[in-house]
Order: structure tokens, then C-alpha cells, then sequence
């Protein structure tokens, strides 16, 4: 079954830390990443900040095109970061590869994926 | 998985927290700021949360909202220092760190209050009895929460003196009547343009470093796109804010390529794009295009604009001049200073050739008199057109104004040949 992994966190606490700390905060992506490219096919993103995002907001007419907005969907503390998408049997397993990468700062979201499709290849 | 973290270990988690708190620094204090009208007694107050914070967190874990426990036990312990310094006998106990410290705060802790709030920090550091550098100076120590020496260190100061301008300053902020209501929208966009004026010039600060220095500096630029993202985020429809954070990433991309193994500075048409960083560009175009889309309406998205034409050339022969010269145009009608058309004059050279862009200089030779870089691309346009004594000249006039090592050595390559060829 296809799951995501959404990280969420606060935006810049990350690029704060010492590069060490950084790499070493990085070390769980790697794991997770080397263990997910043994299994097959996966794809993962970060975001960039939020302040470099849009909404498209619906219009109550919908012959209207909708409105554009400066700035994330929500203005929430924790902030969507990043994600994962990958194949795992049982959620206990998705568990498992997830916590590989938690660190204090990060909440991490499991779900399942209804439905995929395209390839993604590194940004330029 | 059986796989322990390196982040459970305790130094690293510290790491974090410390990070944590730089973050949450300018929101908090901009609150306790608003609440004790005073900025000194914020930064105790919030210090003195961040050690609770750092004593309690690790026990109880991460508060849902950290900022609103740290205003709300720093809240208490500005009022524990006001008694104290009121010498008041009659205390009330202090609450313990296990109440649900956000509780109270978090329903006060909307955020247009906050952007007022740290707007206004910013505002209030930007006194006008301050010189330029004062203002960064408090910015850098209060906002940012940067130690004298780090300061002293990017100023090329004494500590010892850092820290007595720092007090100056400090006492003449204190002395000043900051308006502590919501400001209407007038005032905001004033305090907007002044503060934006302000994280401008931190930047500068921290680019414009020459040889040596720059490794100092480099601080100084991450702060400004910091604080400058942190306004973005809480006005996120401001075009300008918008224009300044594209501008300042387009420039600090380049950081890498900036030095050469000496040390020394490397100009713009001989750095190895290769260093450049290409997540930062992408920000930044993003954001401009962002910006962009309802045209421009601020020299600084003009500014972030000329900064793309260079960034998105794979190499200095595919610079799109046509367009630069049109942007310079564009920004001299916005701001018609002598730098400006300067700069206009250089891309108007390699569209139409030198004698244009010399005939553009020629009414800015008495206010760039002594601007070093006015004499270097004059003396080049002559040179270009086998005016080599002419140029001669003007290459040996921007020798003497001081320039760095790296543009000694190339002013005098020049000199050179101007004289094997006159």
C-alpha cells in the first residue's frame, strides 16, 4: 500500500542549527532514504518556505476564476515542510521507517494514498 | 527499527532548543515589548523564560505552542523584575512551570496584533537619532539577540566600544515615545519602508565587506533575510518585502563563488556559476514572479528584478543587457540617484556600444567624483574606444580612491595595458 509521510515543523528552526547539527539531523533522512531505495520506488520532497507560496482561493461563483492569495493555505505555527511517498505492507512498518526520521521539532503524519500518479525526477 | 537518533542526545537536543528560541526571539520580545513598553526589561524578562524553558521542556516535552508558554512565563518574570526593582515585599507567588502556561496566552496571541508587535521592534530600533550603523548595531543585539563581541566582530570594533555605542543607543531608544497602539495603515507602510530601509542596509553590511572581512559579515546577511522572511510571513501581501527577500537571495546565492582561495573578492562576470545556489535562485525567482504578477511597484522588486537577469545566466555571455538597461531605466524614473545611472550606463554600453554609455556619464562626473567605480567603468568605455590616455587616466583616478586588493591588482592589469597601447 502507498503511504505519505508529511513532515511538518516550524519553518527556519532547521537552518539554524550549526551545520554539524544540521548533518546530523540529516542522518535519519539518509537512512530512511537508503532503506526506501532498497525497497523500490519512492519519491520525497521538501517544501521551500511558505512565504514563496500562493493559495489559489475558490470564488463563490464558479464560472469565476479563483483568487489568488500571497502566502500558505494556513496560517498555522507548525508549517507543511516536507514529504515522502512510498510502498510499506502495514502501517506498523510504515511506522517503523518513519521514526527514523523524527527529531524534536518535527510532527510527523502517516497516511495512506488513495491515488498516484506521474514521475518525479530532481529539480533541476 | 532500533535505530536511536543522535538528536536524543542531550547536547543536540540543547542545539535545538537554542535554535528554537533564536526563532521564536523576535515575536516574543516584540510582545513583551508591547506589554512592558520597555525594551530591556523584554529581553530579561524573555531570557529569563528561555532558561524555564530549557529546565522544563526536556521533562514535560514540547509545549503545542511554545511561543505562547515562553510570553506567558516571561510575562511573569518582567513582573517578578518590576517588584523587584519597585522593592515590593508583597509578592504573590510565582506560578509554577507545570500550569498550563500557553493556556493563557495562546487566545491573546493573534496575529495581527503580533506583526504589529514586530514591526514596531523593528520601527523602534530604527530611531532616527541613531547613525545607520547604531540602528543595525541594536537591531542585531536586541532582535536577533547576537552576543557585543559577535557584533564588534562584523563592525570591526572593540567589543569595549561596541558595548558603550550599544549602551548610547540603547538609553536614547529608551528615551523615545514609540506610539504602542495598532498603527493605521498609513503609519504601517511608513514604519514598513523605514524598517525595510533598515534590514537593506544590515544586508549591504554583511555583502559589501571587503577581502577579509567577509567571512565575518556573512552572519549579518542571513540575519536580514531572516527578519525579512519573518515580515514577509506576517505581511505576506507586501509587494516590496517581497522584492527585498527575492533581492537579498539572489545576492547571498552567489556567496560561495564570491571568494577566491586568497580570500579576495571575485567579480560577478568570473565567478563559477557551478558555487551558485540553485534552491536559493529558485526561491528567489519564485518569489519575484510572485511579486511580479501585479507588476512592479517598488524600486526593490526592480532591484530583485536586475539581480534575476544575472542569476538566471548560465554564464556572463547570455546576460540579458537589453533588459538591464530597460530595468535601470525603470528604476532611475522610480529613484533618479547618480548610482543608479551608472549602473544604467554600463548595460547601456553593451547594447549600444561605449560612446552612449559614455555620453550618460558625462553630466555625473562632479557627484561620482569621488566614487571609485564611476572612474572604473569611464576609464573602460574610453579604453574601449582607444581612448587609452583618456583612460589611462581614469584608471589611475580610481586607483587612488581607495579600492580593495583584488581591484588594485585589477585596475593596475589595465593601467598596464593602456600603456603598451598609447
Amino acid at each position: 500500500m502507498d503511504y505519505a509521510i508529511l513532515i511538518y515543523g516550524t519553518e527556519g528552526t532547521f537552518e539554524r542549527l550549526p551545520p554539524e547539527k544540521q548533518e546530523e539531523a540529516m542522518e535519519g533522512h539518509y537512512a530512511l532514504q537508503a532503506a526506501l531505495e532498497k525497497r523500490g520506488a519512492y519519491g520525497t520532497v521538501k517544501l521551500m518556505p511558505t512565504t514563496s507560496a500562493v493559495t489559489l482561493r475558490p470564488t463563490s461563483d464558479i464560472h469565476e476564476k479563483p483568487t489568488l492569495m500571497d502566502g500558505p493555505f494556513a496560517e498555522t505555527k507548525e508549517r507543511f515542510l516536507g514529504i515522502y511517498i512510498a510502498q510499506f505492507d502495514t502501517l506498523d512498518e510504515a511506522i517503523s521507517f518513519t521514526e527514523m526520521i523524527s527529531s524534536p521539532y518535527v510532527s510527523l503524519e502517516i497516511r495512506p494514498i488513495a491515488w498516484a500518479g506521474g514521475v518525479l525526477g530532481a529539480p533541476e | 527499527m532500533g535505530r536511536r537518533r543522535a538528536w536524543s542526545a542531550g547536547v543536540t537536543r540543547h542545539a535545538w532548543l537554542e535554535a528554537r528560541f533564536a526563532d521564536i526571539r523576535p515575536q516574543a520580545l516584540a510582545a513583551l515589548t508591547r506589554q512592558f513598553r520597555n525594551v530591556d526589561l523584554a529581553e530579561e524578562a524573555f531570557a529569563s523564560a528561555c532558561i524555564r524553558a530549557i529546565q522544563t521542556w526536556p521533562k514535560t516535552g514540547l509545549p503545542n505552542d511554545p511561543l505562547a508558554w515562553l510570553l506567558s512565563v516571561g510575562r511573569n518574570a518582567g513582573i517578578d523584575i518590576i517588584r523587584k526593582n519597585q522593592r515590593l515585599s508583597a509578592l504573590s507567588p510565582a506560578p509554577s512551570p507545570d500550569e498550563d502556561m500557553e493556556g493563557i496566552y495562546a487566545e491573546q496571541l493573534d496575529n495581527d496584533g503580533l506583526r504589529d508587535d514586530v514591526l514596531r521592534l523593528l520601527f523602534i530600533c530604527c530611531h532616527p537619532a541613531l547613525s545607520a550603523q547604531d540602528q543595525l548595531a541594536v537591531a542585531l543585539k536586541t532582535i536577533t539577540g547576537m552576543s557585543v563581541a559577535q557584533i564588534a566582530g562584523a563592525f570591526v570594533v572593540k567589543p569595549k566600544t561596541m558595548e558603550q555605542r550599544l549602551t548610547r543607543a540603547k538609553r536614547t531608544i529608551a528615551d523615545a515615545a514609540i506610539p504602542f497602539e495598532t498603527p493605521d495603515s498609513t503609519e504601517r507602510s511608513r514604519r514598513l519602508k523605514t524598517v525595510s530601509l533598515m534590514l537593506y542596509l544590515l544586508f549591504n553590511e554583511g555583502w559589501s565587506a571587503s577581502s577579509g572581512e567577509v567571512q565575518i559579515k556573512e552572519p549579518l546577511c542571513e540575519e536580514a533575510i531572516r527578519l525579512t522572511r519573518l515580515l514577509l510571513n506576517l505581511f505576506p501581501g507586501m509587494g516590496e518585502l517581497m522584492g527585498l527577500l527575492s533581492l537579498f537571495l539572489f545576492q547571498h546565492s552567489r556567496r560561495k563563488a564570491r571568494l577566491d582561495v586568497n580570500g579576495n573578492l571575485v567579480p560577478l562576470d568570473d565567478q563559477d556559476r557551478k558555487l551558485w545556489d540553485r534552491p536559493m535562485i529558485a526561491e528567489a525567482k519564485a518569489l519575484l514572479e510572485k511579486t511580479l504578477r501585479r507588476g512592479p511597484s517598488g524600486p526593490l522588486q526592480v532591484q530583485a528584478a536586475i539581480a534575476s537577469i544575472h542569476s538566471l545566466a548560465p554564464n556572463p555571455n547570455d546576460t540579458d543587457w537589453r533588459e538591464l538597461a530597460r530595468l535601470y531605466a525603470f528604476l532611475y524614473a522610480m529613484e533618479p540617484t547618480p548610482i543608479i545611472r551608472l549602473n544604467q550606463a554600463v548595460a547601456i554600453e553593451k547594447t549600444k556600444g561605449p560612446e552612449a554609455a559614455l555620453a550618460m556619464l558625462e553630466p555625473l562626473a562632479t557627484e561620482l567624483e569621488s566614487y571609485r567605480w564611476y572612474h572604473a567603468a569611464r576609464a573602460a568605455f574610453l579604453f574601449d574606444l582607444e581612448r587609452f590616455s583618456e583612460a589611462l587616466h581614469a584608471y589611475e583616478t580610481a586607483l587612488s580612491l581607495h579600492p580593495t586588493e583584488a581591484e588594485q591588482r585589477l585596475l593596475l592589469e589595465k593601467i598596464d595595458s593602456c600603456k603598451k597601447n598609447s
